[in-house]
């Protein structure tokens, strides 16, 4: 109870605080990328199922509305229902790949990757 | 007997007080009245939360603001300083998503976001205002989205619906994570909770797991609401950083 002990007291607060000022960014990135495997393997084998079946069906949609449109009846919408199933694969590999569920190409670090994916395409 | 033994009843749309203007059923059904008490809970939390104030925050103060700045945090972070005007709304998907969410986990209550029509209408007023978003700031620029760059002239036919297909996948992988998680989980629940009294006295067990399960069920409502929250902010961080 001596003023050694407050200084030292003192001197743990303040680097404790100078944690705690350096961290705000971290602790929400810890689990940002804890939480975006939500529930483990389960929950990333759900978002993945969901991801490409929600694709396949959203090109099945538009493959039968055209179709309804064009009068192609079965052609359109067998195109893309496999157009959809592309469409799926690339969400899954997206979202394997880190780029979250963006579509497009736009983080700067991960052009090289993008570029990459372009390459694959060809 | 019979009654209430489904494992789906819980989540039948009850008519409590008809109503009609025009042709449309706009009638006060149970899940309006969840709704209902989720923005008035929210509300209340928030507000009287807030009431007082304090420099030193009071058990109720620190949660509310704990909350708001779990979001802002999370805005900043996904989104950058330009997500800063679409914070309320951001803030106010994540408030009604995890209430709604946990409103349902009172028994003898009703979880409106295990009804695909109200996570798809919540996924397509975000994915609708996105887009929107997008197209005001970016122009005819936008649909460049749907070209990689660096892609041969020949490949467009075939990539750009591609690409058209997944953005539009979008508000349906969103709403159906939310309402397949919450639709699950409550089914879940009734069917171990049924089984309690079939078995008699060994229902001990299944007793048990539906006391872990609440527990689980509890954080996957705070969970599916994150998720619901920060794909939103993702969605809006590609409107606004287009490539």
């Amino acid at each position: 109870m001596s003023d050694e002990n407050p200084n030292g007291a003192l001197k743990k607060l303040d680097s404790r605080l100078k944690e705690a000022r350096r961290e705000p960014i971290d602790p929400t990135r810890r689990t940002t990328s804890k939480v975006s495997g939500s529930g483990g393997a389960l929950g990333l084998a759900f978002r993945v199922g969901v991801e490409l079946v929600s694709a396949v069906g959203v090109g099945a949609l538009i493959g039968w509305l055209l179709d309804e449109w064009l009068e192609t009846r079965p052609w359109l919408m067998l195109v893309f229902i496999f157009m959809g199933g592309a469409a799926g694969i690339l969400n899954v590999y997206r979202m394997a790949r880190g780029f979250g569920y963006a579509v497009g190409y736009q983080q700067k670090d991960e052009r090289a990757d993008s570029d990459e994916g372009a390459d694959q395409g060809k | 007997m019979s009654e209430g033994q489904s494992p789906l009843q819980q989540f039948e749309i009850k008519q409590l007080v008809p109503m009609q203007i025009g042709n449309i059923d706009v009638s006060l059904t149970n899940s309006s009245v969840m709704m209902i008490a989720t923005v008035v809970g929210v509300s209340a939390f928030l507000i009287l939360g807030m009431r007082r104030a304090a420099l030193v925050p009071g058990r109720w103060q620190s949660m509310a603001e704990l909350s708001y700045i779990f979001i802002a945090n999370l805005l900043k972070e996904t989104v950058g300083s330009e997500g800063r005007p679409y914070f309320p709304f951001i803030f106010s998907v994540f408030m009604f998503v995890l209430f709604g969410n946990l409103f349902g986990m009172i028994p003898y209550s009703f979880t409106f976001t295990s009804h695909i029509v109200v996570t798809f209408a919540m996924a397509l007023v975000v994915f609708l205002g996105v887009t929107i978003i997008a197209i005001a700031k970016h122009k005819m620029h936008f649909f460049s989205f749907f070209m990689p760059p660096g892609v041969p002239m020949a490949m467009a036919p075939l990539l750009v619906p591609i690409e058209i297909i997944s953005y539009l996948s979008r508000p349906i992988s969103l709403s159906v994570r939310l309402f397949a998680n919450m639709l699950a989980g409550h089914t879940l629940l009734k069917v171990f909770a049924g089984f309690i009294v079939a078995l008699g006295a060994f229902g001990i067990a299944p007793w048990a797991f539906v006391v872990a399960l609440t527990g689980l069920e509890i954080v996957i409502a705070f969970l599916q609401a994150f998720v619901f929250t920060i794909l939103t902010c993702l969605y809006l961080n590609d409107a606004l950083h287009l490539h």
